[in-house]
């Protein structure tokens, strides 16, 4: 029986030795190891044998078979690497790709996300308002009142709609600081918003001028909040949105609805500061008007300005892209090419 | 407003750079917008005088003059007209750079022999040295002049050109800026008394003044002078006109320009034997007054309007420009000088309302002292007396119904800590605030501060405008940098925000480019929607004065901002465009803001499938546009059913409205031929609109859970023989209805050959699975056919063989 065994065992290695395809490999497996083969006859017939042989013949039989297993493994495993490798399904992948039609999102759009996103982080919450307004909101509230001089710096689009003769109450707001006032009068402090929004001047428009933009408006009011957390908050969007290494420049300016007002620069990064055209040769870019809430603002809200202070700012949302881009018109962010909406 | 730095130092010994100044004014609020420096480059530059001139031996045009420069004597070529031996003049040595008259380029002067003469030097004109424009002489320097001084010393300058906010008309003047100046170095401002001799009867006896409209007019001054010289001003005087960048007229104009300039307060001269009964009154105009003003041009004033008037009719509009009748010529010889506060809101309606914008009404329109008319009117007179040789009678007449107190506020250390952040001492305030020339006394309770502002800081009425004060002075960079430490606002979302942004984002993975088009538009835009040209939206909403035709109203629908961008775009002949805006619509209310809606709107067009080289893609058509609506709303976890719709602006028949829990929210359709070829679209368009607010109000935040069968499922496919008239919707609910079905698919829709007249053959594969147990065949069967024996029995449907 054990000859037997011994036999079967140096015919399957010859056999296999000689085996170049997968399909005579697998004939070959059926052929020795198969459930009907000599081997597994074999095994099956042990029990008719005394326990001495049957012990010395099982042992070897198991043995063997577990070889011819694992040399079928190998042999089958190198076979298919030779046909696997072969070069006859070689691509040329230089060929372009199928094309995915792939959309984006408006350069303002995605400014206006992630402005709003840094100030999210920092506590923040946004609110929106209408973009027709009533004169009290974008002006009076704000501390200007009719005839202030102040107005002339928002050259204002009146609606034709008139209350009584000769007066037009209504306009396309000129700037997203209504929304302060609107949130004011329904919230009651601790209030922390931004407000991005689209605003509307009478103005003829050229490579750096456009009558309908975009503005971020910030405001927060508390107990106990000061100026030096103006320069905190702002101090942190810049570098949040300019870059780690930007010098932020506070300077004393005035707008009717804070005192004191604060101007907020960044180091010009064509110059570093040294003087170009891009910072009009002083170094600095200006790009926010900012504050303390002018206690006639709050008072006129109900929140007493004895108790609570804030600090609100605006800023222009189509100037963050067009100095981080080096875009010199910004008639192209409405004018909607696809070759520049697509650059973004 | 441009203030020479030479003439600061009048006031205030500036030691400092000129960019040390211009760097602290602009932290202080003055944003210093430019500087331009006089002589910065005169090295070679002298105050010579024109000794002898003779003729050029070879030129008819050209003469020789010999110029002394105190150490010695030279001879140049000149053309100039104006030479005139005595005269002081600029002479620039061999080696100088000066701006060439005719290029206007910079240039070092070369020696040079003009027509066989050598010219040892130039003598300059205004333009050659860069201070103006004029180069038709030689520049004509004062006698007073030292003989042989760098002209750099005599006139060197360099000028600040100021950017003052509206809230400082005192800094709308040197004396103002010079007050900055000082409290920026820790200076004192030094302003003399102006002093004068008066003579004659008194102004009291001569003239009157009435004001009859005192809450317009809170103080009137005058002075009145005889014996006037109307001549040239002196170079001196013109000369800081000229940096502060006003034209030389004659004394007396340029007297009170200077002065307005000086003090910030604007005068006015009158002609005073053209004052009709020598008489002055202050009082609203009439509606309709007619009236020339000094530019020569008539006028229509209204009753919002302000005028000074003699006895008989109206001489000047109060703070904006005076009249012809009582201006000042050549052969005035009597002038009664004005120096008044008016109302500034009224200044400022009026100047507008006559587009007349000038150097008086932009200070007065900011409100003005009402301290200041009297100082400035002294100061006035007194250069009149010194510059014209006049006369002065006795007194001035000052009539003031609007006196007032000067402000006091209550202060303390704690309010700037409260609003700066900053610990500041009461003492370290006081010292603050008085460099500003504000009076602080400590008023012993706690860290109390009674300030009391001085007469010329109009601006500057409470607590917040004296924290300013403070933080100006003590620097904006030294206050600290702290992040926001108060409490958090209660928690609030703006859930229409992120509905918005999560469309926006589906949109933008279904291939479409955002884009952003205009709020405005117009009537002719909006008409183009209809396949008839006329407008069938709502009222739209006018703006008063349009900017232009394109834009005179608010938009009542997004689509002809997005059809005129897809026109634009076109000329790429890009495969595809897709496009959508996601912007406000606005509806008329009555007597109301108008409601503003907020919408969707895409495009969808194909010029061409696009090239590829394994098969173009293929082309866009309703069902294209139709699988962009079902994926958003899939998305969004909202159930639509599309009905067909009739909207104008669409194709009838290929139009549908897309209807949610019976509400229609939008429409989907073939852009209408005759509305894209208004639009000037040539190919098939489709569009898309949703109201996204009526959709937000459908919006699913809720998502359920069902567990996933883990019993295998079975696949039938069966062709069926439909009427025309069924449609797909109707068949696929009866099939969808059945437990047992899990998925409808449809994979053909065929009519024509092997297809009878009339019908339709619909392929559909029905995917049956159970979530409790593994379907046996027999059970399938017997749901299936139950299906067909539905569909058969009620739209007569057959099973195609
Ligand atoms: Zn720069």
């Amino acid at each position: 029986m054990l000859d037997k065994v011994e036999w079967l065992a140096s015919q399957a290695f010859a056999d296999l030795n000689k085996i170049a395809n997968l399909k005579d490999l697998e004939d070959w497996r059926v052929r020795y190891l198969g459930r009907k083969s000599d081997f597994s006859q074999i095994l099956r017939s042990l029990s008719a044998l005394s326990p001495d042989e049957r012990r010395v013949v099982g042992a070897r039989a198991n043995d063997l078979k577990v070889k011819l297993e694992e040399t079928l493994t190998q042999k089958k495993s190198s076979l298919e690497d030779v046909v696997l490798s072969s070069s006859a399904e070689a691509l040329d992948v230089t060929l372009p790709g199928r094309p995915v039609k792939a959309g984006r999102l408006h350069p303002v759009t995605q400014i206006l996300n992630e402005v709003c996103d840094i100030f999210i982080g920092m506590g923040f919450q946004v609110a929106e308002g209408p973009q027709v307004e009533w004169e009290y909101y974008n002006f009076e509230a704000l501390n200007m009142p009719a005839d202030h001089a102040a107005r002339d710096s928002f050259a204002t689009l009146w609606m034709d709609y008139e209350s009584e003769p000769g007066h037009r109450p209504m306009l396309l707001r000129t700037h997203t600081s209504p929304v302060q006032v609107r949130v004011m009068e329904r919230t009651r402090p601790p209030i922390r918003i931004i407000v991005p929004g689209r605003v509307y001047r009478y103005e003829a428009t050229d490579a750096t001028h456009e009558w309908m933009f975009n503005q971020i408006e910030g405001l927060a009011i508390d107990t106990n909040i000061t100026l030096a957390d103006l320069k905190g908050t702002l101090y942190e969007f810049a570098r949040s949105i300019f870059g780690k290494d930007r010098k932020v420049r506070f300077r004393c300016d005035y707008f009717p609805f804070v005192e004191p007002g604060v101007d907020m620069a960044i180091d010009c990064f064509m110059c570093a500061g040294a003087g170009c055209r891009l910072c009009g040769y002083t170094g600095w870019i200006e790009i926010m008007g900012a504050g303390m809430v002018h206690p006639d603002v709050l008072r006129r809200v109900g929140i007493d300005p004895d108790v609570y202070s804030g600090f609100a700012f605006g800023m222009g949302v189509e100037r963050i892209p067009i100095l981080r881009y080096g875009i010199d018109d910004i008639r192209l962010f409405f004018g909607n090419d696809l070759k520049f909406l697509q650059q973004f | 407003m441009k203030v020479s730095l030479k003439w600061l130092r009048d006031y205030v010994p500036v030691t400092e750079a000129a960019s040390e100044i211009a760097h602290k004014l602009t932290m202080a609020g003055l944003e210093v917008e430019g500087m331009q420096v006089i002589g910065g480059d005169w090295k070679n530059i002298f105050v010579g005088e024109i000794l002898a001139i003779n003729p050029h031996p070879n030129a008819d045009r050209l003469r020789l003059a010999t110029v002394n420069l105190g150490s010695k004597q030279v001879t140049v070529v000149c053309g100039a007209p104006n030479l005139t031996i005595g005269d002081k003049i600029a002479f620039a040595e061999v080696g100088a750079e000066l701006i060439d008259g005719h290029t206007g380029q910079k240039a070092q002067l070369k020696p040079a022999k003009i027509r066989g003469v050598v010219s040892e030097g130039m003598i300059c004109s205004e333009k050659e040295l860069g201070i103006s424009g004029t180069h038709e002489g030689i520049l004509v320097l004062p006698q007073s002049v030292q003989l042989g001084m760098l002209l750099a010393d005599y006139m060197g300058d360099t000028i600040l050109d100021i950017a003052v906010t509206s809230n400082r008309p005192d800094c709308m003047s040197v004396i103002g800026v010079a007050r900055e100046v000082a409290a920026q170095t820790d200076k004192q401002v030094s302003v003399r008394a102006p002093a004068y001799a008066e003579e004659g009867p008194a102004i009291h006896s001569l003239a009157a003044i009435e004001i009859k409209a005192p809450d317009l007019c809170p103080r009137y001054c005058a002075s009145l002078i005889t014996g006037v010289k109307i001549g040239p001003s002196p170079s001196w005087l013109q000369q800081r006109l000229l940096a502060s960048g006003m034209r030389p007229i004659n004394n007396v104009v340029d007297v009170t320009n200077y002065v307005m300039l000086e003090y910030g307060q604007p005068l006015h001269a009158f002609d005073f034997k053209k004052v009709q009964d020598h008489r002055i009154e202050v009082r609203r105009a009439q509606e309709g007054e007619p009236f020339k003003t000094l530019d020569d041009i008539d006028r229509k004033l209204t009753k919002d309007m302000l005028v000074i008037a003699d006895g008989k009719r109206a001489v000047a509009v109060a703070g904006i420009m005076g009249g012809q009748s009582t201006e000042v010529t050549d052969a005035t010889a009597e002038i009664l000088i004005e120096s008044a506060t008016f109302n500034a809101a009224v200044i400022h309606r009026g100047s507008l309302a006559l587009n007349l914008r000038t150097e008086a009404s932009l200070r007065f329109e900011k409100g003005l002292s009402r301290e200041l008319p009297l100082i400035a009117l002294k100061r006035a007179t007194q250069l009149m007396v010194e510059l014209t040789g006049c006369r002065v009678a006795k007194g001035i007449i000052d009539v003031y119904p609007g006196k007032e107190d000067s402000k006091q506020i209550l202060f303390s250390a704690w309010e700037v800590k409260r609003l700066l952040g900053v610990d500041l001492s009461v003492d370290e305030i006081i010292r603050t605030l008085e460099k500003l020339s504000f009076e602080c006394e400590s008023t012993g309770i706690a860290e109390e501060i009674l300030v009391t502002v001085p007469w010329w800081r109009t601006d500057v009425t409470n607590k917040a405008d004296l924290t300013e004060e403070v933080a100006r002075i003590i620097g904006y960079e030294s206050i600290p940098t702290t992040m926001l430490s108060s409490s958090l606002p209660e928690p609030q979302t703006l859930p229409m925000r992120s509905f918005r942004q999560k469309t926006q984002d589906i949109m933008v993975h279904c291939g479409f480019q955002e884009i952003i088009t205009y709020s405005l538009t117009s009537m002719e835009m909006l008409q183009k929607l209809s396949p008839k040209n006329e407008y069938i939206g709502p009222q739209p909403v006018r703006t008063a004065h349009p900017m232009s035709r394109e834009l005179e109203y608010l938009r009542t629908s997004l689509r002809p901002g997005i059809l005129a961008t897809l026109v634009r775009n076109q000329r790429y002949k890009e495969a595809t465009i897709n496009l959508f805006e996601i912007g406000k619509i606005f509806l008329y209310k009555e007597k109301d803001l108008p409601e503003e809606r907020e919408m969707l709107c895409a495009v969808l067009s194909s010029a061409q499938p696009k090239l590829f080289w394994r098969g173009n893609a293929d082309p866009v058509d309703f069902y294209v546009a139709k699988g962009v609506v079902e994926t958003l709303l899939s998305q969004l976890g909202i159930e639509a059913a599309f009905n067909p719709g009739d909207d104008a602006s669409l194709l009838s028949g290929r139009n549908a409205v897309i209807v949610v829990d019976g509400d229609p929210v939008g429409v989907l359709g073939e852009v209408h031929p005759r509305v894209a070829r208004a639009f000037d679209i040539n190919d098939t368009a489709y569009l898309i609109e949703i109201d996204l607010e009526k959709l937000f109000s459908y919006r699913n935040d809720v998502k359920s859970y069902t567990p996933i069968s883990r019993y295998p499922s079975t696949i039938r496919d069966i062709a069926l023989l439909v009427d025309v008239a069924v449609s797909y919707e109707q068949i696929r609910k009866v099939i969808a209805a059945s437990p047992l079905v899990n998925q409808v698919i449809l994979f053909d829709l065929y009519s024509g050959e092997q297809v009878p007249q009339g019908k339709k053959s619909l392929a559909i594969r029905i995917i049956y699975q159970s979530a409790e147990h593994t379907l046996t065949d027999a059970e399938v069967d017997e749901v299936h056919k139950e299906i067909l024996d539905i569909l058969n029995h009620e739209f007569g449907v057959t099973l195609r063989s």
